[in-house]
């Protein structure tokens, strides 16, 4: 996982609520055996409709959604993650997350950040007043600025532990490394193994 | 204070303990089949980690795979990517793969105890709930998600929380011909889809210690279906026995270590569970579903239930959509309603034992006109088991199909699936709307009842079958 400090982008104002994980990623989408490449999939419902804000000219190379409450409800599925990910979102910001979305996204080094409906109210306005607004999302100083506008967020210290190092769960696992390998050397001969030297 | 099974067999796994964190949980085995792996092993690839032990690492074909032709190439393109998806992964990480037409292929859960992988305190893991299959050998044994499937992978270990722990006591013994089956649709259709939820739970008391290994593993597959994270059997002779001789059994003097630590794992006399169940045995009648999850069951005697009959407005509402894609009218008694397949299979009650118990109930029967009856080992050892003993010729004369091993109809992946409104009585797990097919109708039974249904044509016991011409 890469490390998050600090990110500047410009973003996408997504003015709807309970945004589900179906409509992340529908299930259709969800065959593939790769970990990447779910980009096409995100949103797919609306990317038919050229009206929608993710189709309009101004708003492509966005690294930062500014969605409406109730982020990422529904299924368990990673892939809605993925999906947000793979089309080059670093960071998504909410007034309210759904609990599973924002442990995967924590989980896989998406930045989910849950601020204010008003502070979300007013990116959208000056975004879409102005799409080439830059936006700073600090994980450091746990604030967001735009324009004028600096609001702080909250994160647990664990996560943002996570973020700022780059860990993983893997890689946090993986930190222990001698703790696992203590308890193999103690482990039982008589446990089976599936392969034989 | 005393422990209980699951503390032993957990407190035996704890690598790391950190008050506030969940606990890192050292796996014994983590099994692996094609559908919920691919990522995982996409995630190493892309973080440039190798599997950590491969060696307590086994895959198998088995939800995609078909139960005909397995030796053509898979005609479904996307079943047929993930299962070389499969292959390639396992080629290039290092992993122990039975595919298709090996002879030690199959239902993931069936393979690891015939292959005696799969023993006491140990603690096992899947990307698939079913996983839960393992407990009845004394094991932790829980599905996981893709993402843990490859921290599993990369770490051999998992951070969890420690669930609280059940008891459910099974006392007295089943009355004749009712099964581990019809005990376990009993106890979710008393404890509701949500009863077990956060618990790991053990079974005991004399029905379940009178139980063999299969009815065991019938038991605690099914223990996902009432929400419990995982089930249990302590360890007895009975298992001892199963597991002595297996090829990956301990031999010599590892099997006398090995057998002298299982006979600890056992719920200590002063134990304390936070929660317990007591059922009389002699309540158990042969079961059958009529809505569509597994909690909505009757006595194979009994009506097809009424909106009515719930005081609860949300299961009044459950129960008219139940009927409604289930097509059934309040009050029809269930022996009548008439079945279009018969599913024999599935890692529930598709080993040996259920294909016996399945032909003996045939034998010298017809499968009845309109019915078609599917008959499908856990596994190929499972399948040339049954062809040695003949029960593969019992089958065929009666007119069922015996298929190759796999999930076949236990889920709408593979060609085995029901069509739109087709209804039957399958012995798998789940009855979920579509799950054997899209707009497919399913009750779920036991083996016994499975196969009076085929002669019978409507839901069926075998004491039925004495009315009709043998
Ligand atoms: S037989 Fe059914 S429940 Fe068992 S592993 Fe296969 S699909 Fe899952």
């Amino acid at each position: 996982m890469e490390k998050f400090t600090s990110h500047t982008g410009t973003a996408l104002p997504l003015r709807r609520s309970n945004v589900d994980t179906d409509q992340i990623i529908p299930a259709v989408y969800l065959k593939r055996v790769t970990r990447t490449g779910f980009e096409d999939g995100l949103f797919a419902a609306w990317r038919n409709d050229p009206e929608f804000v993710a189709n309009k000219p101004e708003y492509q190379g966005v690294s930062i959604l500014v969605a409406g409450p109730d982020f990422g409800t529904g299924s368990s599925r990673e892939h809605a993650v993925w999906a947000l990910m793979d089309y080059g979102f670093k960071v998504v910001l909410s007034s309210r997350f759904a609990d599973i979305f924002r442990g995967n996204s924590g989980k896989a080094g998406l930045l989910s950040v849950p601020v204010d409906q008003d502070v979300i109210e007013q990116l959208w306005a000056m975004i879409e007043a102005d799409p080439t607004t830059q936006v700073t999302v600090d994980l450091e100083a746990r604030t967001v600025t735009a324009g004028d506008l600096t609001a702080e967020f909250q994160i647990d210290d664990y996560t943002r532990y996570r973020l700022l190092n780059g860990l993983d769960d893997i890689g946090i696992t993986l930190g222990n490394e001698g703790d696992i390998s203590a308890y193999e050397n103690e482990r039982p001969t008589w446990k089976p193994v599936t392969q034989h030297a | 204070m005393g422990k209980t099974l699951a503390e032993k067999v957990w407190d035996e796994h704890v690598v790391r303990s950190v008050e506030g964190e969940p606990d890192l949980l050292y796996i014994d085995l983590h099994l692996i089949h094609e559908v919920t792996s691919p990522q995982a092993f996409d995630g190493l690839r892309l973080a440039g980690r190798r599997v950590r032990r491969p060696d307590l690492t086994l895959a198998t074909e088995d939800h995609n795979v078909p139960t005909l032709d397995w030796d053509q190439p898979i005609a479904d393109p996307v079943s047929k990517t993930q299962v070389d998806t499969l292959r390639k992964n396992a080629a290039e990480f290092g992993v122990r793969l039975h595919p298709l037409g090996d002879v030690e292929q199959g239902i993931v859960h069936v393979v690891g105890p015939q292959l005696g992988l799969t023993q006491p305190g140990m603690t096992i893991v899947c990307g698939d709930s079913h996983t839960s299959t393992h407990g009845a050998f004394g094991a932790i044994a829980f599905g996981i998600g893709t993402s843990e499937v490859e921290h599993v992978l990369a770490t051999q270990t998992l951070m969890q929380a420690k669930p609280k722990t059940m008891a459910v006591t099974v006392n007295g013994s089943l009355p004749e011909g009712v099964t581990s089956k019809d005990l376990i649709l009993y106890l979710i259709a008393q404890t509701g889809t949500g009863g077990g939820q956060g618990y790991i739970v053990e079974y005991r008391g004399e029905a379940i210690e009178a139980l063999s290994m299969e009815g065991r593993m019938t038991v605690c597959n099914m223990s996902i279906e009432w929400g419990a994270k995982a089930g249990m059997i302590a360890p007895d002779q009975t298992t001892f026995d199963y597991i002595e001789g297996k090829p990956e059994a301990p031999k010599g003097a590892e099997w006398d270590a090995a057998v002298a630590h299982w006979k600890t794992l056992v719920t200590d006399a002063d134990a304390t569970f936070d929660k317990e169940i007591v059922i009389d045995a002699a309540d158990v009648t042969p079961f059958v579903t009529w809505g569509t999850n597994p909690g909505q069951g009757v006595p194979l005697g009994a009506n097809v239930p009424s909106p009515e009959d719930f005081a609860d407005p949300s299961d009044k509402l459950a129960t008219e959509k139940a009927l409604e894609y289930m097509g059934l009218t309040a009050g029809t008694p269930m022996r009548e309603v008439k079945v279009d397949t018969v599913f024999v299979g599935s890692c529930t009650n598709g080993r040996i034992e259920d294909l016996r118990l399945a032909a003996e109930i045939i034998k010298g029967h017809k499968v009845a006109e309109g019915t078609r009856l599917l008959v499908v080992p856990g596994s190929v050892r499972v399948r040339l088991q049954a062809m040695e003993e003949g029960l593969d010729q019992v089958f065929i004369e009666a007119g069922a199909e015996w298929r190759g091993a796999g999930c076949s109809m236990c889920l709408g992946m593979n060609p085995d699936t029901l069509a739109p409104q087709e209804r039957s009585a399958s012995t798998s797990n789940r009855n979920f709307e579509g799950r054997q097919g899209k707009g497919g109708r399913t009750h779920l039974v036991s083996v016994p009842v499975a196969a009076a249904t085929a002669v019978r044509g409507t839901l069926s016991s075998p004491a039925d079958l004495e009315t009709v011409e043998a």
